[in-house]
C-alpha cells in the first residue's frame, strides 16, 4: 500500500525514520564536523547559556561591591571591566546568539524544512561566535576593556584606553557581527525560500515570523556598528581623526553610529522571544492566539521603527531641540505595536483554558515585567524626564526589566516549552515552577528598588557611593534579591542539566503543540521529515490532530487540558 | 514529570512557597519599617528630584503626570492578565473558547494606545517651555539651555554665566561672562568642585569637557547635560533658596575614578556671593604672586631656564 492509511493510526503519526549513519567513534568530532542544524542550534544553546553564566557571575561581583556604601571589595578599575564584560557577554554573546540557537533549531522544523539553507555557512555563523567569545575573554588574562559596552571615545581611544583590551573589544564585535550576519543572511534565505507546501506567509508560525524580521534587523543594524568598530581601531591604531576630538572629529558621531545599531539590536534581542511567547501561550492556553496578524504586523512595524528611535539614547548630547522632539516622538510611537503585542497576548489567555506549566509560568511572568519596563521606557523617551534619569539606576532598571524580562524569563519559557523536543526528555515541572517563583521575585527584587536608586539620584557605573545618600538601604536589597535571582536561574539550568538523562521520556507531542516540530520524533532525525504535511492553517498539528480523532471517533475534550491540569 | 535526582515533593513545594511569601512579608515589613523610622534612608522612592530650581520642578511636574497615567496603565493591563490567569485556569475553566481576534477590538485598543501617546506628548510640549527657557532673574540681581547647542538667556538679558569644565575626575567652575573665551587673560575666578552661587539669580552654565565625556548633573538643580570634548553645551538653573547645598555627580563613564567626579552647588545670597567671589580672587591673586616670586628666584638661580623648562 503506497498511501499512508489515516484511518488505522490512532494518534498523529511520526513519518520519519532513523536515517541517521551510525556515530563516529569519537562523538566530539561528531559535533566539530556536524553541518546538521539541530547540532548546532544545540551548541548554540549550550555555549551561550555558559556565556549567561559568566556574565551573571559578573553581575554578581559588581551588586556584592555595591551592597554597601564605602565598600573595597573591588577597586574601581576591576569595577569598570567588569561593567564592560558583563554588558558586552549579555548582549554579543549570550542574548543575540541564543536566539539564533533558538531559530537555528526551530525554523526549519517549524517550516517542515530539512535543514538551513546553507548549512555550512550555518557552521561557520557557530565557531566565530565561539571565536569572538574566546577573543574577548582571552583579554581576561591580559587588561579586559573598561570603557563600557558603548565604549564612547575619547574614553576608548588609545590615549585612555591604551591596553589591548579595547581591541579585543573591537575584534569581539567585528566575530560575533559577522557571525551573526552571516547566520541573518541563512535565516532569510531559508524562510522566504523552504516552507512547507501551502504553508503562506500568513499561515507562518508567529515564532517564525519574529526570526525573519530579527534577520531582517540584524542585516540592517550590523554593518553601520562593524564600520563604526574599524573606525575606533583606525583612530587608535593608523593615525585616523574619526572620534577624536582635539583633530576635529566628533565623539558624538560614535555615539550616533553606535546607537543606530544599538537600538535596534534592542529589538533584535527581544523580538525573537516575542514570538517564542506567542508559540507558547496559545498552546498551553488550548486556544488559537489571538489577533495573528495584529501581532505579526506589529512585528514588522516595531522594527522599521526600530531603525528610526537611536538618538533617544543621547538625550543629554550636544543635539538641538527639534532633533529631540522628533526622536521622542519616534519612541512614543513603539509603545503602540509593543501595547498591540500585549494586548493581542492577554486577550489569547481570556477564555481559554490555561495548562499552568512551568513554560507557561515563565510566559506569564514576562507579560507582566515587560510590560513595567515598557511603562518605564515611556518616562525615559519623554525627553526632558529623560535629563533627570538618563544614566541613571532608573535606566539599569528599565532595560533589564524589558531586556532581562524581554529575553531571559522568555528564554526560559521557550526552553521548558521546546526542551523536551531538542532531548525527547521532560524537565521536571515541579522544579520548574519552583525556579520561576524565585527567579521572579530574586528579579524583582534586584531591580524594581533600582527605580528608586535612579530616582534618588544614583548614577549608572559608580563602584562606590558614600553613606547618607539615601542609597544604601535600596542597594542592599537590590543585592540581595540578585542573589535569589540567580539562584532561581541555578535551579532551571540544574533542571535542564539532570533532565537530560533522567527526565522522562517525552513522545513526540507532549504538549499538544500547534506546530509542525511537534509532527516528528524527540529528538528529531537528522532529516526531520520523511514527509511535510500540506499546510492549511497556522496550526497545521493541530489540525492533523483532529483530523485523526474525527477519523477515529476517538474525540477528545477540546484542548486536553486534562493532561497537564495538575502538573 | 518527576526525575529521580530532582525530588521535591509537593509538601516540599509548599514550605518553599510557604518561606518565600514569609521572606516577602519580612521584607516589606522591613521596608515599611524603614520607611516610618528613617524617611532619610528611603527618601525618593517614587519621583524625580526637585526643589532647587524652577526647570527641575516643571521636570517633576511633567514626571508626576506621566507616573499617574503609567500606573493607570499599569493596573488596567496587570488587573485584565491576572483575573485571565486567576479564572481561566484548566480545572476552572476546562473548555477553551476558539477566538480567532476581535478586528473592532484591536482597532479601538490601538486608537486607545494612540490617544495616551498624544496626550503624553502634548502634555511635553506644553511643559517644555517652563523646562528650557529660564526665566529673568529676581529684581535687583544679575541664565541657559538643555542640552542645546544654542545660549538661552532670560527675556531681560540679567544673567550670571559659569563655565564648567569637566576632566578626569573633578569639575571646575570659571566665574565670569564669556569664562570659556578669556577666563585665563581676564584673571577670571575659579574654584573646583564646590560651586557657590547667589540664590534668586538666573545662572546659565556653559559646558565643557578637556578630556572624555562627562555629564553634568545636580538632581535638584534640573536634568543632566553631557559635556563632550570639542562641543560646548548650555543649561540654567535659578537656585530658589539660599542656604542649601545641592550634590550631584558625573553621570557618565569616564574612566576609574568615574565614582568619585562629585559636585556640590552652595547656594547664598548676592551679598554673600559677591563677597565670597572678592576674596576667592584675591586668595588666587595671592597665590599667582606667590608662584610668580618662586618661579623668578629659580630662574635665577639657575634651576628653570625663562621659557619654564627643569
Amino acid at each position: 500500500m503506497s498511501t499512508i492509511d489515516q484511518t488505522l493510526r490512532p494518534v498523529p503519526q511520526i513519518l520519519v525514520h532513523e536515517v541517521q549513519r551510525p556515530r563516529q567513534t569519537r562523538k566530539w568530532l561528531d559535533w566539530v564536523l556536524t553541518t546538521d542544524h539541530k547540532k548546532i542550534g544545540i551548541m548554540y544553546l549550550v555555549l551561550t547559556f555558559v556565556f549567561f553564566l559568566m556574565g551573571g557571575v559578573e553581575a554578581l561581583m559588581m551588586r556584592s561591591q555595591l551592597a554597601v556604601p564605602d565598600n573595597n571589595l573591588i577597586s574601581g578599575e576591576l569595577y569598570n571591566e567588569l561593567l564592560t564584560l558583563h554588558g558586552t557577554t549579555m548582549i554579543f554573546l549570550f542574548v543575540v546568539p541564543v536566539m539564533a540557537g533558538f531559530g537555528n533549531y526551530f525554523v526549519p522544523l517549524m517550516i517542515g524544512a530539512r535543514d538551513m539553507a546553507f548549512p555550512r555557512l550555518n557552521a561557520l555563523s557557530f565557531w566565530l561566535l565561539l571565536m569572538g567569545g574566546i577573543v574577548f575573554y582571552a583579554s581576561l588574562f591580559w587588561h579586559p576593556p573598561e570603557a563600557g559596552w558603548w565604549s564612547y571615545p575619547p574614553l576608548s581611544s588609545i590615549q585612555y584606553s591604551p591596553s589591548g583590551g579595547q581591541d579585543a573589544w573591537i575584534f569581539l564585535i567585528h566575530l560575533t557581527g559577522i557571525s551573526s550576519l552571516v547566520g541573518a543572511i541563512n535565516f532569510y534565505v531559508t524562510i522566504v525560500n523552504m516552507r512547507a507546501p501551502g504553508m503562506s506567509w500568513g499561515r507562518m508560525p508567529l515564532f517564525v515570523w519574529s526570526i525573519l524580521i530579527y534577520a531582517v534587523l540584524l542585516i540592517i543594524a550590523l554593518p553601520v556598528v562593524a564600520a563604526a568598530v574599524t573606525m575606533l581601531l583606525t583612530d587608535r591604531h593608523f593615525g585616523t581623526h574619526w572620534f577624536d576630538p582635539i583633530n576635529h572629529g566628533s565623539p558624538v558621531l560614535w555615539e550616533n553610529l553606535f546607537w543606530f545599531f544599538g537600538h535596534p539590536e534592542v529589538y533584535i534581542m527581544i523580538l525573537p522571544g516575542f514570538g517564542m511567547i506567542s508559540e507558547v501561550l496559545p498552546v498551553f492556553a488550548r486556544k488559537p492566539i489571538f489577533g495573528y496578524k495584529a501581532i505579526a504586523a506589529s512585528t514588522i512595524v516595531i522594527a522599521f521603527l526600530a531603525t528610526l528611535v537611536w538618538a533617544h539614547h543621547l538625550f543629554t548630547a550636544p543635539m538641538p531641540l527639534v532633533v529631540l522632539g522628533f526622536f521622542m516622538l519616534s519612541s512614543f510611537l513603539i509603545g503602540i505595536p509593543t501595547g498591540i503585542k500585549i494586548f493581542n497576548w492577554t486577550a489569547t489567555l481570556w477564555r481559554g483554558s490555561l495548562v499552568m506549566t512551568a513554560s507557561m509560568y515563565f510566559a506569564i511572568g514576562f507579560i507582566i515585567v515587560f510590560l513595567i519596563g515598557g511603562i518605564t521606557g515611556i518616562f525615559l523617551a519623554t525627553f526632558p524626564v529623560d535629563w533627570q534619569l538618563n544614566d541613571t539606576y532608573f535606566v539599569v532598571a528599565h532595560f533589564h526589566y524589558v531586556l532581562m524580562g524581554g529575553a531571559v524569563f522568555t528564554i526560559m519559557a521557550g526552553t521548558y516549552y521546546w526542551y523536551p523536543k531538542m532531548t525527547g526528555r521532560l524537565c521536571s515541572e515541579r522544579l520548574g515552577k519552583a525556579s520561576f517563583w524565585v527567579t521572579f521575585v530574586g528579579f524583582n527584587m534586584t531591580f524594581f528598588v533600582q527605580h528608586a536608586l535612579g530616582l534618588s539620584g544614583m548614577p549608572r557605573r559608580i563602584y562606590t557611593y558614600q553613606p547618607g545618600m539615601g542609597w544604601s538601604t535600596y542597594n542592599l536589597i537590590s543585592t540581595i534579591g540578585s542573589y535569589i535571582l540567580a539562584f532561581g536561574i541555578l535551579m532551571s539550568v540544574y533542571n535542564f542539566a539532570t533532565s537530560y538523562r533522567k527526565g522522562k521520556v517525552a513522545g513526540p507531542d507532549p504538549w499538544k503543540g500547534n506546530t509542525l516540530e511537534w509532527f516528528t520524533t524527540s529528538p528529531p532525525p537528522v532529516n526531520n521529515f520523511d514527509v511535510v504535511p500540506r499546510v492549511r492553517s497556522v496550526e497545521p498539528m493541530r489540525d492533523i490532530r483532529l483530523e485523526v480523532e474525527a477519523q477515529t471517533g476517538q474525540l477528545q475534550k477540546s484542548g486536553g487540558s486534562e493532561q497537564f491540569a495538575r502538573v | 514529570m518527576m526525575t529521580r535526582a530532582v525530588k521535591i515533593s509537593r509538601s516540599t513545594l509548599r514550605a518553599l512557597r510557604r518561606a518565600c511569601a514569609q521572606a516577602f512579608a519580612a521584607l516589606s515589613l522591613v521596608a515599611a519599617a524603614s520607611l516610618a523610622f528613617a524617611p532619610s534612608a528611603l527618601a525618593n522612592c517614587c519621583t524625580v528630584k526637585s526643589g532647587g530650581s524652577p526647570n527641575a520642578n516643571a521636570i517633576h511636574s511633567l514626571y508626576d503626570i506621566i507616573f499617574y497615567i503609567a500606573v493607570l496603565v499599569f493596573v488596567a493591563v496587570a488587573g485584565i492578565l491576572l483575573y485571565s490567569v486567576w479564572s481561566f485556569r484548566a480545572h476552572k475553566h476546562p473548555v477553551a473558547a476558539q477566538i480567532h481576534g476581535n478586528t473592532k477590538l484591536e482597532l479601538g485598543l490601538t486608537a486607545t494606545a494612540t490617544g495616551i501617546v498624544v496626550v503624553l506628548a502634548a502634555v511635553t510640549f506644553i511643559k517644555l517651555p517652563s523646562i528650557i527657557n529660564p526665566p529673568n532673574s529676581n529684581a535687583g540681581a544679575a541664565s541657559v539651555l538643555s542640552a542645546s547647542l544654542t545660549a538661552p538667556t532670560p527675556p531681560n538679558g540679567n544673567k550670571l554665566t559659569i563655565c564648567v569644565t569637566g576632566r578626569q575626575f573633578i569639575w571646575r567652575y570659571t566665574y565670569g561672562a564669556n569664562c570659556n573665551k578669556t577666563a585665563w587673560a581676564r584673571r577670571l575666578p575659579y574654584s573646583y568642585q564646590q560651586m557657590e552661587v547667589p540664590a534668586g539669580v538666573t545662572v546659565d552654565l556653559v559646558i565643557q569637557s578637556n578630556d572624555v565625556i562627562h555629564a553634568w548633573w545636580i538632581p535638584a538643580l534640573g536634568g543632566k547635560v553631557d559635556a563632550v570634548p570639542g562641543f560646548t553645551t548650555y543649561t540654567w538653573f535659578k537656585a530658589l533658596h539660599s542656604g542649601h547645598t545641592y550634590f550631584g555627580q558625573c553621570a557618565q563613564l569616564c574612566g576609574r575614578g568615574h565614582a568619585f567626579m562629585t559636585a556640590r552647588v552652595k547656594v547664598v545670597t548676592l551679598a554673600q556671593y559677591t563677597a565670597w567671589l572678592a576674596r576667592l580672587a584675591q586668595e588666587i591673586k595671592q597665590q599667582n604672586d606667590q608662584v610668580t616670586q618662586l618661579r623668578q628666584q629659580l630662574i635665577q638661580q639657575g634651576y628653570l631656564t625663562s621659557s619654564g623648562v627643569f
